[in-house]
């Protein structure tokens, strides 16, 4: 029976339900456990980010199922090395007779005002690792299926949890349950312009799309939910039904998904094109401390809008 | 109808869980004269889209709500009336209803239907109910439904019944793990829902596998039951279409599984992305998977039907009144099982609805529910 979990909580019972049914899944992180609460309650917060919440009490860590939780995705750089040249090589490196069943969970995203060194969206850099899955869930829902996948999963994951979205509210079965990699997920249809985004910027786009709607611009919405694998087929084929794109993307913008998107867009779509292919991402800089530049940093509705408008209007 | 003969067709209420619905167009327009059965306007819910039908004659006098708002479940979206009913009558009716409709809808109490769990044969068998009184109904889907797919029914019939939907093991919220996927095992959930309800005396009705179903354990418990309604039931006659209860089991995407849910409708129009979209959630939970497969094996032989439901409604028709349902554009299991029916139970009522496909309750909903209805009524 669904029930309304926020974004965390679905990420908590998906841990939780897959501790339970394989004793070789574990969770390893910093500050994963803990928070004073009364008195003898030593894991009133469940860490700092309350997603493995009640875990370190329920089940005992030994195994070999690893759900590392690296918090923010700006420190993974100290554990490069592990992450592209072993964790992405092995099985390739060794004929496929040694696997890395690891998921590594982070948090990525602006809008905390965490400034630099913690706010960003680093998903394009291990999408550009062969061998690595990035997952990018937008939904409780999603976050849950996505998880669990990831966890029975043989290869190494990392799992991108947008900061803002933990809070998020929305409908989740109770059950355990699976959405396979490298589907995205078209959340709204339409027939003008498609919009390519994932992660927080799915529920930005569809405010922008609503907007859209209202002054007669139909706006497909396309949820990669992974990168890596890409769903390409869902992508190109809603291009070819509306001719017109714009990819949303909160990463910064050389070497991103967005750009990525657009050349898969421009070369395996060009005859479908009926405009110039429209990219709403951040800017190429830091994420900034100042609240009123972060604000202005992070894609909005309203720049997607502005960006869309030109794009269904284009007449060549 | 009131005295003055004018009848406020009101929102319907499709499914336990609906709020509210948008007219996606006037079939009828003013002026026009209706009867009943006739197609009044398009509906669309959160779930599904549906066609509203008159259930009174008159002319159409006013249509108050517009194409595209949201409605809430119960306002008055049009007045039907005889011609002589003065304008200024109907006037003030319909700007009251507008009041209701412009004032939105009423906040969510929560409540929502409430779903109840019983344990069958080991198993948790989910349902839910409505309706306070009467006599009770217990609506069994058929493979790979669920109890939402009574949502046109349910409602309806509990204006005088207490109408109970189940989950069978393997769908819906009930337990996935469904055993050897037998008929029997299948019909300890509907038995076990009728003990949890407290009914010594059941009207059940069945579609496809759910009709074999509700047979199974009709045969084993007679006594209790009242009247059998089945809708397009399995077991009576080697035809099915195999594909589809093959392609279902095993579709892993939305482009694999809206084609073949296409097929269960004669109007495809009616498949709507929800649809797809909530089938596809429910057979990525875990366990379905191999539920489905099971239930795959108990329908089929080869290509053709393993289940035989003949001997258990020749008994059953002698003893209570039994009325079977087919939709004459039925591509899952062919209109003309019908007659099989009613070769081996004479008694047995036989309703072919003209263009309906397998799914005749969804499709046709105020002819099914009269099917119910009259088969309730036959019972005494």
């Amino acid at each position: 029976m669904p029930r309304n979990l926020t974004y965390r909580e679905a990420l908590n019972e998906a841990l939780a339900q897959e501790m339970e049914r394989d004793p070789s899944v574990i969770v390893m992180g910093e500050d994963n456990a803990g928070g004073e609460g009364a008195p003898g309650e030593d894991d009133a917060w469940g860490g700092v980010l309350g997603v493995t919440k009640g875990l370190y009490h329920k089940f005992a860590t030994a195994g070999l199922r690893p759900v590392a939780e690296l918090m923010f995705v700006d420190f993974m750089g100290v554990c490069f090395d592990q992450i592209f040249n072993q964790a992405a090589k092995f099985r390739y490196m060794f004929g496929g007779k040694a696997v890395t069943p690891v998921v590594i969970r982070t948090m990525y995203g602006a809008g905390l005002r965490a400034a630099a060194q913690h706010s960003q969206a680093l998903y394009p850099v291990f999408t550009h690792i062969p061998g690595l899955k990035v997952v990018v869930p937008a939904t409780p829902y999603d976050a849950k299926g996505l998880l669990i996948a990831a966890i029975r999963d043989n290869d190494p994951v990392i799992f991108f949890e947008h900061k803002a979205l933990y809070d998020l509210t929305g409908p989740v079965p109770e059950e355990s349950y699976t959405l396979p990699f490298g589907e995205a997920n078209v959340v709204r249809e339409g027939s003008d312009v498609t919009i390519v985004t994932l992660g927080r910027m799915v529920h930005t786009s569809l405010a922008a799309a609503d907007e859209l709607a209202a002054s007669g611009v139909s706006c497909e919405v396309v949820d990669l939910r992974t990168t890596s694998p890409l769903d390409e087929d869902t992508i190109l084929e809603s291009v070819e039904n509306t001719g017109r794109l714009v990819v949303v993307d909160e990463a910064t913008p050389r070497c991103s998904i967005a750009t990525d998107i657009s050349a898969l867009a421009a070369s395996r779509a060009f005859g479908a094109l009926r405009a110039p292919i429209g990219m709403v991402t951040a800017p190429h800089t830091p994420v900034p401390f100042s609240a009123a530049l972060e604000d202005q940093y992070i894609p909005d509705a309203q720049r997607i809008v502005n960006a869309v408008k030109p794009v269904a209007e284009w007449r060549r | 109808m009131t005295d003055s003969g004018i009848t406020s067709v009101a929102m319907p209420k499709w499914g336990l869980s609906m709020r509210s619905g948008k007219i996606t167009d006037w079939v009828v327009a003013e002026g026009d004269p209706v009867a009943p059965g006739d197609d009044l306007a398009d509906i669309e819910t959160e779930k599904i889209t549906g066609t509203l039908e008159a259930d009174s004659p008159g002319l159409v006098r006013r249509l108050i709500a517009t194409v595209g708002e949201d409605v809430p479940v119960g306002a008055a979206i049009a007045l039907i009336a005889p011609p002589d009913v003065p304008d200024a009558v109907l006037d003030d009716l319909a700007a009251r209803a507008r009041a209701v409709i412009d004032a939105g809808l009423p906040e969510d109490d929560g409540a929502g239907p409430v779903v109840e769990t019983v344990e069958a044969g080991g198993r948790k068998v989910s349902y839910a109910g409505a309706g306070d009184s009467g006599d009770v109904v217990l609506l069994v889907h058929g493979y790979g439904g669920d109890r939402n797919s009574w949502l046109f029914l349910q409602e309806p019939l509990a204006a005088r019944h207490r109408v109970y939907a189940l989950d069978l093991p393997g769908h819906g919220t009930s337990a996935k793990d469904v055993g050897d996927g037998s008929v029997d095992l299948l019909a300890d959930a509907v038995l076990g829902v009728l003990d949890a309800v407290g009914s010594d005396r059941a009207h059940l009705v069945g579609h496809s596998l759910g009709g074999a179903v509700v047979l199974a354990a009709a045969a084993r418990s007679p006594g209790r039951i009242a009247s059998l309604t089945l809708f397009a039931p399995a077991g009576f006659g080697p035809s099915i279409s195999a594909g589809y209860v093959r392609g279902f089991a095993a579709a892993q995407t939305r482009r694999e599984l809206k084609p073949l849910v296409g097929q269960l409708f004669a109007d495809e129009q009616l498949v709507t992305r929800q649809v797809v979209d909530d089938l596809l959630a429910y057979k990525r939970l875990d366990g379905v998977d191999a539920a489905l497969a099971a239930l795959a094996e108990t329908l089929l032989d080869g290509d053709e039907q393993r289940i035989d439901s003949a001997a258990a409604v020749r008994a059953l028709g002698e003893v209570v009144p039994v009325t079977v349902v087919w939709g004459s554009a039925d591509r899952i299991i062919p209109a003309e099982q019908a007659s099989s029916v009613a070769a081996v139970a004479p008694g047995a009522a036989v309703r072919v609805i003209d263009g309906a496909g397998h799914m005749p309750h969804m499709e046709r909903p105020a002819e099914a529910q009269a099917a119910v209805e009259e088969t309730i009524a036959r019972a005494g």
